[in-house]
Formats: C-alpha cells, sequence, structure tokens
C-alpha cells in the first residue's frame, strides 16, 4: 500500500514537470502581457489572457462542458485536462496510433484533430471499454495471447482492433496486418495481436 | 504550435468570406495534414475556418458523373458502393494511402490539397523554396530518394504524396470550385501544377477559393482496373512509385486506357503517350512493355531516386498485366 502510495506521487510529479515545462514553452510564443501573467500566476492567468472557446464532449458517456485554447488536440484534452492518460501519446504525428479514439464509433488519431473540432461528438477511449469490472473481449484477448510487451501502444491497438472487427476488416490475418497498420507496436507483438483479434472476431461476440 | 483564432461558419458564402479578409487565413476539415504542419512549425495560421459544418459530404450520381462532395470522408468514398460500381480505381487508391484511422478523418477535399511529405519541406531549419521561396531546394543535392523524376525545376523536385489525386487525374476528373468570383470547375489535370520558378504555389486554386468536390465522368473502366504502389513496407507508407491503370477490354483489344503515376512528380502524372500507345492494341505482356517503356521516356532521377526510374516501368507492366487479369 505504502509503495503504491509513492508510485502515485512520483508520477503526479512527473505529469506536473510536463505540464510546467510545456508551459515554459508556451510562453515563449505569446505576448509579452501574457508572459507577465503568467510569470506572476502560471497557469490561470494565461488561460484567462489567451481567447477560449467552449465546447461540449461526450467521454466515454459523461458529459463535458469545457473552455479551451482552440489549439489543444483531442488528445491533450484528454489526458491534460479530463485526466483520461489510458490514451497515449506516442509520435503526437498521426504515425503511431497510440492515441487512437473513437469519435461516434469510429477509430481516428486524437492527436490530429483539434478539441473544438469534435464539438457535440460522443468520444470513447480505453477507459471507456470496459463495462465496469468486466474487461471487453478485445482486452482479455490481448491478456490471452499476450498481445504486448512494454504495453504502451496497447489502448491505441485494442481501440482499433475493436474498430476493425465493427467495420468488418477483420475476416484474414492479411485483412488484420492492412487495417492495423496504422498502430506500431515498436516490442513487436503483432503475431499475438493478429491471433487475439483473430480470436474475438471467429468468437462472434458482439463488439 | 502558434496561437489563432477560430471560426466555424455554417455557409460556403461566410466560410470564403472569412478566408478572403485574412491573408494569413486557413481552412480546416480533416486537420490531417494542416495539424501535423502547424505542430511542426512549418505553416502557421493566425485564423483557422473550421468548414465541417458545410453541407459537402454528399456522394451521389448525377446524368453523366458521380459527385463527390469535398468533406466526403477518404473511408467514406473508398467504401461507398456508388464508387465501387462505377469507379473502383478510386476505391483502390484511397484504400492504399494512410491508415484506417486517417482515412476515418481526411475528406477529399484536404486530400487533393495536402502539402509534399518532402523532409526538406517539413523541416523549417532546412532550406526549401516550397515553404520560404528563395531559401533554395534542399533536396536538389540533398537525400532525394523520396523526390521527383518527372516534371522537376531546380526550384523544387518534391512530389505530391496523394494515392487518390492519381486515380482523379486518369478518370478525368474535374474540381468544383466556389470563390469570392463565384463557381468554377478545373480539370483535375490542371489542378496541381509544376513547380517551375513558383513551387511556394501546389495548385492553381486562388486566395479564398474552397473545393466544394469533385465531379468523375462515367467511364468504362468498371472491371479491368488496379492501384499499385511499391513502398518500402507493406502498408501505411508514401509511395516510391504508384500507377493507376484502366483498361477497357473487348476480345482481346484494348479499346481504351487510362494510366497515371504517383511519386514521381509535383503533380499527379498522367501518362498520355503510353496511353495512346495501348489503345487498339491486343492486352497482351508486350504491348504493355512497350506502354512502359514509351511512359518512362523524359524520366530524369537525381543521386538517390534513379532507382524509380526502372521502378517505375516494372510497376506500369505489372499494374497492367493485374488490371487486364481481372475477371
Amino acid at each position: 500500500m505504502q509503495e503504491n502510495e509513492n508510485c502515485k506521487n512520483i508520477k503526479a510529479s512527473r505529469r506536473d514537470f510536463f505540464k510546467q515545462s510545456s508551459l515554459l514553452a508556451a510562453i515563449a510564443l505569446t505576448p509579452s502581457a501574457v508572459i507577465n501573467a503568467a510569470q506572476q500566476e502560471w497557469d490561470e492567468k494565461v488561460a484567462s489572457a489567451i481567447e477560449e472557446v467552449s465546447v461540449q464532449l461526450d467521454v466515454n458517456g459523461i458529459k463535458h462542458s469545457l473552455s479551451i485554447e482552440p489549439r489543444v488536440t483531442l488528445l491533450d484534452l484528454l489526458r491534460e485536462q479530463l485526466h483520461l492518460t489510458g490514451t497515449k501519446k506516442g509520435c503526437d504525428h498521426g504515425q503511431c496510433g497510440a492515441c487512437t479514439v473513437h469519435v461516434n464509433g469510429n477509430r481516428i488519431n486524437s492527436c490530429m484533430t483539434l478539441a473544438v473540432m469534435q464539438e457535440g461528438k460522443k468520444i470513447t477511449t480505453i477507459e471507456g471499454l470496459a463495462k465496469g469490472d468486466k474487461l471487453h473481449p478485445m482486452q482479455e484477448a490481448f491478456i490471452k495471447h499476450d498481445g504486448f510487451q512494454c504495453g504502451y501502444c496497447t489502448p491505441g491497438q485494442i481501440m482499433s482492433a475493436v474498430a476493425c472487427i465493427r467495420e468488418g476488416h477483420a475476416d484474414t490475418e492479411a485483412e488484420i496486418r492492412e487495417y492495423m497498420s496504422g498502430n506500431i507496436c515498436r516490442c513487436g507483438a503483432y503475431p499475438n495481436i493478429v491471433d487475439a483479434i483473430m480470436e474475438v472476431k471467429k468468437g462472434g461476440k458482439k463488439v | 504550435m502558434r496561437q489563432f483564432t477560430y471560426l466555424r461558419p455554417s455557409t460556403s458564402k461566410a466560410a470564403i468570406d472569412a478566408l478572403s479578409k485574412d491573408p494569413n487565413a486557413q481552412f480546416i476539415a480533416g486537420g490531417t495534414n494542416l495539424i501535423d504542419l502547424m505542430k511542426k512549425g512549418v505553416m502557421a495560421p493566425e485564423k483557422l475556418v473550421d468548414i465541417n459544418n458545410l453541407p459537402l459530404k454528399e456522394i451521389k450520381k448525377q446524368t453523366g458523373n458521380l459527385h463527390i462532395g469535398a468533406l466526403a470522408l477518404n473511408s467514406d468514398v473508398s467504401e461507398n458502393k456508388l464508387v465501387t460500381q462505377y469507379h473502383p480505381l478510386l476505391s483502390l487508391a484511397l484504400k492504399a494511402g494512410a491508415s484506417a484511422q486517417l482515412r476515418n478523418m481526411a475528406t477529399v477535399g484536404g486530400n487533393m490539397l495536402q502539402r509534399t511529405r518532402c523532409f526538406y519541406f517539413y523541416e523549417p531549419s532546412l532550406p526549401c523554396n516550397k515553404r520560404e521561396p528563395g531559401s533554395g531546394c534542399g533536396a536538389l543535392e540533398g537525400v532525394n530518394r523520396m523526390h521527383a523524376i518527372f516534371g522537376w525545376s531546380d526550384k523544387c523536385i518534391a512530389v505530391h504524396p496523394s494515392d487518390m489525386a492519381i486515380a482523379m487525374v486518369a478518370l478525368d476528373a474535374s474540381v468544383l470550385v466556389y470563390g469570392p468570383k463565384g463557381n468554377r470547375r478545373i480539370p483535375f489535370q490542371d489542378f496541381h501544377r509544376l513547380p517551375g520558378d513558383t513551387p511556394e504555389k501546389d495548385n492553381s486554386l486562388e486566395k479564398g477559393e474552397l473545393v466544394m468536390g469533385v465531379e468523375i465522368p462515367d467511364g468504362p473502366f468498371t472491371k479491368n482496373v488496379h492501384y499499385l504502389k511499391v513502398r518500402d513496407r507493406a502498408s501505411y507508407a508514401f509511395a516510391l512509385v504508384s500507377v493507376a491503370a484502366a483498361l477497357n477490354i473487348s476480345g482481346k483489344t484494348i479499346k481504351d486506357a487510362r494510366l497515371a503515376m504517383g511519386g514521381v512528380a509535383h503533380k499527379p502524372w498522367r501518362l498520355l503517350d503510353a496511353e495512346k500507345a495501348l489503345i487498339g492494341k491486343p492486352a497482351t505482356e508486350e504491348t504493355f512493355k512497350q506502354a512502359a517503356d514509351i511512359a518512362m521516356r523524359g524520366a530524369k532521377g537525381f543521386k538517390y531516386n534513379s532507382f524509380k526510374i526502372p521502378m517505375g516501368k516494372n510497376a506500369i507492366l505489372d499494374a497492367l498485366k493485374t488490371a487486364a487479369a481481372k475477371v
């Protein structure tokens, strides 16, 4: 228990560090009035000095009414403001698929869209896939087939895999490999990922 | 990413007004290229005009052509029954592009307007006449493996990265444009430009003009078609070379033919002379070889990309054989 507590603290402080360093980066690009505000009171005043827009999103069944800068990507909104850190930031350039989420049921790269562009949409992240304590069949299949090593790409792989079956693109191993090509796994767990998807597809359960 | 203001108009008129008034404004649709470029600092619009609320998603059959709205998603177009029935080549080309996630975001209008993936264009610390006119072309004597073998100039040897556009040019599509001066129609062949002395201009759109959709005329290319994309990995990579091949074969004779290449020029590269060499001839390997030879005439490579010339020839031969074999 003590260990878990410590672990949590380390995680929190690492995230705060990143928040502060990205704030410093933002300051380099902002007008001097904003910089002054920022130097005195950190994020609160930067936020108020920069024009924000309101956005309503449904994330995993919960409605959020938010005020955000237009340049915030959906990925950054999910991770930094809603604290849904299951969705991962890999390349941040639409090349790795770690940030894959569903928008109105379709898989997209959340790093390549602005949150404000998703106004009124229904977003599903990896956190929204399980039903309470009951894992989604695809999550169970990834565990059973050892469809990961380090696990960093796994939320994106699973979100993409679920969509792959829903789209009807999981009939053969070759088809799965083609339609999962937007999700890179540097550990090379591909054969096991394909096995997991094939099993869920053949099992015929609704995903 | 630099700050910008954000607008989401609900009419095309409001959208072009918003853009015309501001020299540093950009339309945004799928965002899969523009947001990437903004993160890299290659583009820094001060205003983004989000056009996703405009009614431009429709795919419909009209007399004599198929209309595809500019906001139709690449995934929706590639799976659409009218598209697979009337223009299967377009469906194949779209499926060869990007990943399933990106195809769910990218639109038809955005696909044709995407910028080159030339490394020098994409890296603001390196010279590039397209990004910063007058700064020089880093690729000319640099790492030019992905670059052009046709139509380049000493100012720019970048290639257009789209797969969809290769099918569009082969199928004689037209781009429907709306702007401050009204509506106009641009043949797809004339939509993208060669670099010449002004590589900063990718296409013939004028300031404030908005792509509303495309129209593809009905044609006989519903069966013997193939899109071959040669790349460094089996999926999800830009083309080294790609070939769109469409044949109308009657008996053993080629009645009509279309041929275009991607990954080889600043614009989708239509191969009209090679098409002429196919029409009226028997659909044999010999005919295809002759067409491939003609197609690659005038190709000129650089230090690292001359392999594209034999590769292009082989890809044309392969694509034509595969197209002809379809039943």
